[in-house]
């Protein structure tokens, strides 16, 4: 059995903002079924009572002093924007909040 | 779309029960952002506080703010939460532009500060608001709608983005359910927030002010019948005032009953409460179920705050907000009633602030509560930002003490101050409105009435002492107002040989 | 002049200290040979001649005032794209920042700026370091020097290759499952992957935060050393650095080419000491072992049972992380936007804009990753995978329990030629199989020549406990010392 639908691939696209092609679909279907058969693997260990690592640095409390630091000019923040307009970042039409 | 007749408020809540919830933004008055070192300050030029990490630009990382994590453990502190011994910041996947990283930072299911309350006074009872969690996240940019009719989204053919609030560390503040407080719910939801910021201002962390969105809230109300299961919550977002919160969940109220009366169903979703009508109307309805994959942030290190910081912290904390209103109730002389109607118009501070520049605790009450208040309330915004400052006010009410100012031109000069023209004193000299107490002049305004209508001098000096008022209006009409009614009175009787 | 071009980098820090030639001859001859054999090799998508002549000259300039001069002072490296440069371009292999140039400089790019070394440019690489051949570069293809058809390994295939080609004594790489490692077993180069947190992340293009590491590499164990204390060390901006101070990795390089490696502990990690592995590698790595044990090392098998799930592991948790690290990608504040013709809807834009900025192997990897998150799929994948991790971490504790250090081939087959493990994803990842271990752990490792497989190089793993970063290089500098350095066949002609 897939481990993952060719429809389930298509809102995995639409969530990571990917306008795949039809083509790629099918694809990335074949080939990430593979890979998440392949990943699955980590479920056949048993780590209920396992803490997870989310760091492998044992270090907490990394704090920085409250102290004001050089921005970057409005030219150097504009500089790599594809579209600028009245000194902002300028974006199409936003259409929905979320999806 | 099909037009009902909405019940009153009465009507809609005699069926129900209503449950409420309140979750409040606050952007902390730290100096700079929560994860970079761009400067917080309210105001500058668009994209002008911004580095490569609060743009978001590849291969930046974020460094968390010492002063943020403070101002976060004081305001757990403050409302009784216990203090996370250990926990992570999380990332809030979505696409939104106003999002440099496409994620935010925050925290899912390990908030700093969990599990406490805060207890407000409506009607003269305390009800007792559970706090779910207090956490830390960062703000994002302001989004500028263009091409729509009103600015707003819809609309718009294209927005700009300004980064400069992107990353200003945000507290949100998140109730436990609120059951059983019946039809004052809107009033128990006003007084949390009113409570609720008094107690961060008096932690000196934020400005606390709604309007210029250092504070932000969003209302859950549900309706149940009386002895069911709570019903289906919706979230009002877009709540900007005091008066909004209550409004808004009044709104809500009478929206929902509206509907469970009608045998429709109550939709959870995220409805936008409107400023100018005061109803609520629903955010564009999502085809999916927002799944926001939070994971632990691994660019971020744990927290864990040592207890023994905690406890110095918490040593520190000023004196709670109700603890210090019950001692200046009492040294104010107020009654109960009286003082809650300081404490809902956010009126505490301000007046304390005017007793200390000299006036006495009824005339700053006065004032503040009087006209201060009524032009708060009519251009929609809060006490504190209404234009005219404490010591503005002491000085207001020395004028009128030492009778340079009477009632009436006193309303006048404040209405100046808040319009920007400068103090009291020179507001009443730049617009010469100076009781004019020079009997010289006055007399000559009297003298001036009594031959200009001889027929009321004569009912007067007849002994219709009454008449008399005829006559200081009219001496009143002369000198534009700007006599002292009674002093003028006693000078038509004299000169009528009448008193 | 071209034989500087042919000398380790301690060697030409020597040569320009003495001044037996000036760092801009020096930083010449690299330009030189890089218009020479560049074309032939491609690893490099941006040569910087003008910034590496200025550097040269500052150098030159210092030693004529009579300044101290760093230990690398003069000496040109090459930077792998993925490391931002102020002002010079930075794509990290992708088409989605084709042309952008960053206003601020990586940590590691400035510590080589202050060390006095000289930036030749910016080497090619898998795409935002997804992949092990470089043929996922949006760019094209980086070439074997040991064999043009072949690849270089990845996702530093470019800086492994510009070392191997000698267009650059040194370079730098970052290594997320062995993008330093796997490049320089398959080139015959040195390749050292320092602890996590050991050297700064500031800079790096995300790939997988909690496992990207900057690391030196070089065509010597000595000036891969050299290399690394100049970049490592505590930096600030970056919250999971370490705040310790750097391993004594030059010192334990010298003891290793003593020759000696008498009360030396090495693991052979019984996992990774038979399947999976050609066996012209194998039988390299056994005679490495060998060469070693006359060094004096003692050689016990120790096992890591969970290594085995270390790979599964880390396709769920490096494209988890990536999902969200490449978010912002998005065409609004920099890099690419397409699509954006006045009718379309932002989030139409975005999506377009990702979908032609992005190769095929980032996206299988995003859309993988936003899975391994989804609600109802987080605890079966990317929750398990982090409690894998805690047991791999536990298995290398209780390994360096019992020895000094843990050794492997690198990775299990030699150059392969291209497009032999393109038609199936899972076939490259398993180019990482040995490596992948120590970075889920946090650890160092280092790759190192061992000897030829069917005329291709094969590399030797060695990996050591965290900040112990300096007991790997003394064993490497000891293997190198009894199995000599390797030399590709010439490019000329």
């Amino acid at each position: 059995m897939a481990a993952i639908s060719r429809d389930e691939v298509a809102h995995l696209a639409r969530l990571s903002r990917l306008a795949v092609t039809e083509q790629e679909l099918d694809t990335f279907a074949g080939q990430l079924d593979v890979i998440l058969q392949a990943v699955a693997r980590v479920g056949e260990v048993a780590a209920a009572d396992i803490p997870p690592t989310s760091h492998s640095v044992p270090l907490t409390n990394v704090l920085r002093e409250d102290v004001v630091i050089n921005c970057l000019t409005r030219e150097e923040a504009l500089a790599g924007a594809p579209d600028v307009e009245d000194d902002r970042f300028r974006v199409p039409r936003i259409l929905d909040e979320e999806a | 779309m099909t037009t009902t007749t909405l019940p009153t408020y009465d009507e809609a809540i005699a069926g129900f029960e209503p449950v409420i919830g309140l979750e409040t933004h606050v952007e902390l008055g730290t100096n700079t952002k929560m994860f970079c070192g761009c400067p917080t300050d309210f105001g500058g030029e668009p994209n002008t506080r911004v580095c490569p990490v609060c743009l978001g630009l590849p291969g930046s990382l974020p460094v968390a703010n010492k002063a943020a994590i403070e101002a976060t453990i004081r305001i757990g502190l403050a409302l009784n939460c216990s203090i996370a011994t250990w926990c992570r910041f999380a990332r809030k996947n979505y696409f939104y532009p106003d999002m440099p990283k496409n994620f935010q930072i925050s925290q899912y299911d390990e908030p700093l500060c969990v599990d406490g309350y805060l207890d407000v006074e409506v009607d003269g009872k305390t009800v007792r608001i559970g706090i779910e969690r207090v956490h830390l996240e960062e703000d994002t940019g302001k989004t500028l709608h263009v091409g729509g009719a009103t600015g707003r989204i819809h609309g718009a053919t294209e927005s700009l983005v300004d980064y400069n609030r992107a990353g200003i560390p945000l507290v949100e503040i998140v109730t436990k359910p609120v059951p059983g407080t019946g039809a004052l719910a809107p009033e128990v939801a006003r007084a949390y927030v009113t409570e609720l910021r008094e107690v961060i201002r008096g932690l000196g962390v934020s400005d606390v002010r709604m309007e210029e969105g250092s504070l932000r809230c969003d209302v859950n109300t549900s309706l149940n019948r009386p002895g069911d299961e709570w019903g289906t919550r919706t979230e009002t977002k877009n709540v900007n005032s005091l008066r909004s919160v209550e409004r808004a969940v009044r709104t809500e109220i009478i929206r929902q009953s509206a509907v469970l009366e009608g045998g429709g169903r109550i939709v959870q979703e995220t409805r936008h409460f409107s400023e100018e009508t005061g109803d609520t109307r629903p955010g564009r309805s999502k085809e999916t179920a927002t799944d926001y994959r939070y994971f632990p942030e691994p660019d971020l290190v744990p927290l864990a705050p040592d207890p023994a910081w905690v406890e110095s912290l918490r040593l520190a904390l000023p004196e709670p907000p109700r603890d210090r209103r019950k001692r200046i109730q009492e040294s104010w002389g107020l009654s109960d009633l009286d003082m809650q109607s300081v404490v809902n118009a956010g009126a505490v501070e301000l007046i304390e602030e005017t007793v200390a520049a000299g006036a006495t605790a009824a005339a700053a009450r006065k004032w503040w509560l009087g006209e201060l208040a009524r032009r708060a309330n009519e251009a929609g915004i809060d006490l504190a930002s209404v234009g005219a400052t404490p010591a503005q006010v002491a000085e207001l009410q020395t004028l009128v003490d030492s009778g340079k100012l009477n009632d009436k031109l006193a309303r006048v000069v404040i209405e100046g101050v808040v319009a920007g023209e400068g103090s009291p004193t020179e507001v009443m000299e730049a617009r010469g409105l100076a009781v004019v107490s020079d009997t010289g002049a006055l007399t000559a305004a009297v003298d001036e009435a009594i031959a200009a209508n001889p027929d009321v001098a004569a009912k007067v000096r007849d002994g219709k002492v009454a008449a008399a008022g005829a006559l200081v209006g009219a001496v009143m009409k002369t000198t534009k107002g700007q006599a002292d009614a009674k002093t003028v009175r006693e000078l038509i009787l004299e000169r009528l040989g009448a008193s | 002049m071209s034989d500087l071009t042919r000398m380790t980098a301690a060697e030409l820090a020597g040569t320009i200290a003495k001044g037996d030639a000036s760092a801009e001859e020096v930083t010449r001859a690299h330009l030189d040979r890089i218009a020479a054999v560049d074309g032939k090799v491609h690893a490099f998508l941006h040569v910087d001649a003008d910034g590496a002549i200025n550097a040269a000259r500052k150098v030159d300039a210092k030693r004529a005032a009579g300044d101290e001069l760093g230990p690398l002072a003069g000496v040109p490296v090459a930077v792998k794209d993925v490391l931002t440069t102020r002002g010079v371009p930075t794509t990290a292999g992708s088409k989605i920042l084709e042309g952008w140039r960053p206003p601020y400089d990586s940590t590691v790019v400035e510590r080589l700026r202050d060390a006095g070394t000289v930036i030749l440019g910016k080497t090619n690489m898998d795409e935002f370091a997804m992949g092990s051949s470089t043929e996922y570069s949006a760019y094209g293809p980086t070439n074997n020097p040991w064999d043009l058809g072949r690849i270089p390994g990845g996702s530093g295939g470019g800086s492994a290759a510009a070392i191997a080609a000698y267009e650059a004594p040194l370079a730098i790489g970052t290594d997320t499952g062995g993008s330093i490692r796997q490049p320089g077993a398959v080139t015959g180069t040195v390749g050292s992957k320092p602890t996590y947190g050991g050297t700064s992340r500031y800079g790096l293009i995300a790939f997988s935060s909690s496992l990207d590491t900057p690391g030196p590499c070089a065509r010597t164990v000595l000036d891969a050393a050299l290399l690394h204390e100049v970049m490592a060390g505590h930096d600030w901006r970056d919250s999971t650095s370490i705040p310790q101070a750097v391993p004594p990795v030059v010192e334990a390089a010298r003891l290793g080419m003593t020759g000696d490696l008498t009360g030396v502990k090495l693991g052979v990690v019984t996992e990774f000491n038979g399947e999976g592995a050609e066996p012209g590698v194998l039988a390299a790595f056994h005679d490495a072992l060998a060469a070693l044990t006359k060094l004096g090392a003692e050689v016990v098998e120790v096992s890591a049972p969970h290594f085995q799930y270390a790979l599964p592991a880390y396709y769920l948790i490096a494209p988890s992380e990536c999902s969200s690290n490449l978010a912002r990608f998005d065409g609004v504040r920099f890099g690419l936007r397409v699509g954006d013709d006045g009718n379309r809807s932002l989030e139409e834009v975005m999506s377009l804009t990702r979908e032609a900025g992005f190769g095929p192997e980032v996206k299988r990897r995003i859309m993988l990753g936003t899975y391994a998150l989804s609600s109802g799929y987080y605890d079966a994948y990317y929750g398990q995978a982090q409690k894998v991790r805690t047991l791999i971490t536990q298995d290398f504790n209780a390994a360096f329990e019992q020895v000094d250090v843990l050794v492997s081939p690198t990775t299990p087959f030699v150059a392969f030629p291209f497009g032999s493990r393109t038609s199936d994803p899972y076939q490259m990842y398993l180019a990482d199989l040995f490596t992948i271990p120590t970075n889920l752990y946090g650890g160092p490792g280092i790759s190192v020549p061992c000897g030829l497989s069917e005329g291709l190089p094969v590399g030797f793993q060695i990996m050591a406990p965290t900040m112990a970063d300096d007991r790997m290089y003394r064993v490497a500098a000891a293997l190198e010392s009894a199995v000599g350095t390797l030399t590709p066949p010439s490019l000329e002609g």
